[in-house]
């Protein structure tokens, strides 16, 4: 029994070797990691740029005068309901496979289609997280702002979002974690990020211990990386609650 | 200036305001009193439509502002409103604060409105806080900023909400100074206020709310010595 795991470890050395150095490997696992830090940031954008949109829409008819209900807006609203019901009701997996299989399914950039998938499926949970931050807002401002004669989107703009903001950025930041291990997914669809990358490492070196926990490895030091960032900006905030 | 006709406004089943029709004349300083619940800020808050009426008609110079076509961006450009919780914007400068609305509304260029704010911050004894963020200010402080930042749009009329009622007893006097300065030089003000001595100095008419009605009104010197009804004279006996 001893022997067999001194066996092992001494093996392990070797395997890591053939997983990571041999045929300059590595190249490959950052070149993944490339691919999916490169997804992340854009899902990224596009979640929030969704997010934003759906939150200011849906907060706006939940906003309206009495009696003064805008069909348009209704209209506006109802789709946002169906979408984020459908994007949150449904598994991520799911998804992406549908986006690959289905409705991109002829296309062969699948780094785009990786992307539309987690953007619109991270715009969904982005737009929530928003929109509770946009109601811990104070009334008072939004009253200020109108009561001053400017628009309600110019007091959304200038006045409501930049202080929600501030509030929803540590749930923004879980938001950007989650969906840069959500890349992984992305994988099924055939997109060559790192996840993709140690699958094939393993497949061609028969052994895929030491790719998927290589890759593992660089996930979570990017993940801890992140969050000592974002514990930096949070504390900088807060200080200038104070100054 | 401000014609109100049948004002009704209820919170669900609760009536805060019943059939209220009142006029606010331009120049007027009209001084809003009653007990806390007698609708007096809510009837203040109707005059912009920060409250939508529930009945009745307000125009203002003529234009009906309950009409759901009128513009209510373009009316509240006309008509200041200071908030009992002063409501800065803890985001932007004193100066951005000031300058916000003007510019957006493009009733001044930045540079016209930086001056604008420069010369109103003057006014008010604030000038070096111009570069301040609220959250460096004390409660007098942020108060004139407030009412400052309504002066900028150069208003017709200014709306007052309670503006002492959240400050330290010392900073009360320094918002009344502005308030009264104001009154002065002769801008038309509608003001909620528990503070008696500012009604009876400042004000040209006083309102006595009660129960979502205007049960008495008078000016303030024959309204103080003489109260007719007897729920302002109980009133009056428990806040003089």
């Amino acid at each position: 029994m001893l022997t067999e795991f001194a066996q092992w470890l001494t093996a392990l050395g070797g395997r890591f070797h053939t997983a990571f150095v041999e045929g300059d490997r590595w190249k490959l696992y950052l070149e993944g990691l490339g691919v999916t830090l490169g997804m992340t940031v854009v899902a990224l954008i596009l979640g929030m740029v969704l997010g934003v949109v759906v939150a200011v829409i849906r907060t706006a008819h939940d906003q309206q005068r009495p009696k003064q209900h805008n069909f348009l807006l209704g209209i506006l609203n109802l789709i946002c309901k169906i979408y984020t019901t459908i994007i949150r009701g449904t598994p991520m997996m799911v998804q992406i496979l549908i986006w690959g299989f289905v409705i991109f399914a002829s296309s062969r950039n699948k780094f785009m289609v990786g992307i539309i998938g987690l953007g619109i499926n991270s715009g969904a949970y982005v737009a929530e997280i928003v929109r509770g931050g946009l109601m811990s807002v104070d009334m008072g401002q939004m009253e200020a702002g109108r009561s001053l004669g400017l628009g309600y989107l110019d007091t959304m703009r200038f006045i409501v979002i930049p202080q929600a903001f501030k509030n929803i950025l540590p749930s923004l930041g879980n938001e950007f974690i989650t969906l840069f291990k959500d890349t992984s997914l992305v994988n099924a669809i055939g997109a060559a990020e790192l996840t993709y990358q140690a699958m094939r490492i393993g497949g061609r070196t028969y052994d895929y211990m030491p790719p998927l926990i290589g890759s593992a490895v660089m996930y979570l030091v990017i993940v801890i990386i992140f969050t000592w960032l974002q514990g930096i900006l949070e504390r900088r905030l807060r200080q200038s609650d104070r100054r | 200036m401000i014609d109100v006709k049948n004002l009704s406004k209820a919170f669900g089943k609760n009536l805060v305001l019943d059939d209220i029709s009142e006029h606010i004349h331009p120049g007027e300083k009209v001084v809003i009193i009653g007990p806390s619940g007698s609708g007096k800020s809510t009837f203040l808050r109707c005059l912009n439509l920060l409250e939508t009426p529930t009945r009745g008609t307000i125009t203002f110079e003529g234009t009906d502002i309950t009409d759901p076509k009128c513009n209510i961006d373009q009316i509240r450009q006309h008509m200041g409103m200071v908030f009992q919780h002063f409501n800065l914007f803890p985001n932007m400068t004193i100066r951005k604060n000031i300058t916000l609305a003007p510019v957006r509304t493009k009733l001044m260029g930045q540079a016209e409105a930086d001056d604008t704010a420069t010369a109103l911050l003057r006014r008010v004894g604030l000038e070096e806080k111009a570069d301040a963020y609220p959250a460096q200010l004390s409660g007098g402080q942020k108060q004139r900023i407030a009412i400052v930042r309504a002066l900028a749009m150069k208003p017709k009329v200014m709306l007052f909400d309670e503006p002492t009622s959240a400050l330290d007893p010392e900073m009360v006097g320094e918002v009344l100074e502005v308030m009264k300065q104001l009154a002065d030089e002769g801008m038309t003000m509608v003001v909620v206020t528990h503070e008696m001595g500012f009604a009876r100095e400042v004000g040209s008419r006083v309102l006595f709310m009660d129960g979502g009605h205007i049960l008495e009104q008078n000016e303030p010197h024959a309204f103080f010595a003489n109260p007719k009804e007897q729920r302002t004279i109980e009133f009056l006996s428990k806040v003089l």
